[in-house]
């Protein structure tokens, strides 16, 4: 599902196996669409030698430090970007 | 010298000790590790089956280790002197390269200018990548463990240990470079510097400053 520049995602909370290109510090949390910067082959299936015809849309998004650190001590605005494959985001209620 | 044989020779158990003056080891006389023998056995295979030539591995090594920081430092410099470019440069940057003659490399690059309002700075939390087509190898410390995971996590404190304090009305965006985007940081112009050309400027620029861990000093 895709998904729009300024828009408020989800990562997935998962821990699946073998090659994954999401950060487990941003897993469950929720961020803002900073960008959308195209489709690329999955590299959690070249990973294995499974290059096939699908390309996915990678995202970058843009984190707040408080939310992926609560006890983050700097000041509130900072913040961390980070380049997810769609198939990890989902709409954040 | 002299510490080496400082030790006593009358001690009386039997174990034969190493000779100090042993020649050292060149590379070759040590059995290679299992991915440098990996390396090597592609390597030959590819050559073998005629993927490429022994002469294209030499040209593409040789190619990778003109690349650095310098290239970086010709765009920054640009950036800094022709508005038009530095435009470009933030929506385009493969382009607004190759349009003074630098190659990019095959994956997407994004720069990230730092203002007044926000410093940036690059990661690879989950390996290494590191945009190597314009600052050629990068730096031990920008692979180690410890930078990859507190600059995420505290990075003031890491750039504070590099010696750059980012005031708190700044934010501090940390890019954490985990797919198919490279970055490179476009610093900002320091003062003191209104009457230097581009060449000049370039001077100024260090791999650093364009990783986001500095800012560039102004000329001394």
């Amino acid at each position: 599902m895709p998904f729009s520049v300024g828009e408020t995602v989800r990562v997935r909370w998962a821990t699946p196996p073998g090659h994954v290109r999401t950060p487990y510090y941003c897993r469950g949390l929720s961020g803002t669409v900073e960008r959308i910067c195209g489709k690329f082959h999955n590299p959690e299936e070249l990973a294995y030698g499974r290059t096939g015809d699908q390309v996915v849309t990678l995202y970058r998004v843009r984190f707040a430090q408080k939310t992926l650190w609560p006890d983050y001590t700097g000041p509130a605005k900072d913040t961390v970007d980070i380049e997810v494959f769609e198939h990890w985001l989902e709409t954040a209620q | 010298m002299s510490n080496d044989h400082s030790h006593h020779h009358d001690h009386g158990h039997d174990h034969v000790h190493a000779d100090p003056h042993a020649p050292r080891k060149d590379l070759e006389d040590i059995p290679p590790t299992y991915h440098q023998a990996l390396a090597d056995a592609v390597a030959e295979l590819l050559i073998e089956k005629g993927v490429f030539t022994g002469g294209d591995l030499r040209d593409t090594i040789e190619y990778m280790q003109g690349r650095t920081p310098e290239l970086g430092a010709k765009i920054t410099a640009r950036a800094w002197t022709d508005p038009e470019f530095k435009a470009k440069l933030l929506t385009n940057a493969k382009e607004a390269a190759a349009e003074i003659g630098i190659d990019t490399g095959p994956a997407p690059l994004l720069v990230m200018e730092n203002t007044p309002d926000v410093h940036n700075v690059i990661v690879c939390t989950l390996c290494s990548c590191y945009p190597v087509f314009l600052l050629g190898k990068s730096p031990d410390w920008y692979k180690s463990r410890e930078y990859r995971s507190r600059v995420v996590r505290d990075p003031r404190t890491v750039l504070s240990e590099f010696g750059t304090d980012i005031a708190p009305e700044r934010e501090l965006r940390v890019h954490d470079s985990t797919a198919d985007m490279r970055y490179m940081i476009l610093p900002m112009r320091p003062e003191g510097t209104d009457g230097m050309d581009e060449a000049q400027l370039a001077q100024l620029v260090t791999r650093d400053s364009l990783i986001g861990v500095i800012e560039v000093n102004p000329p001394a």
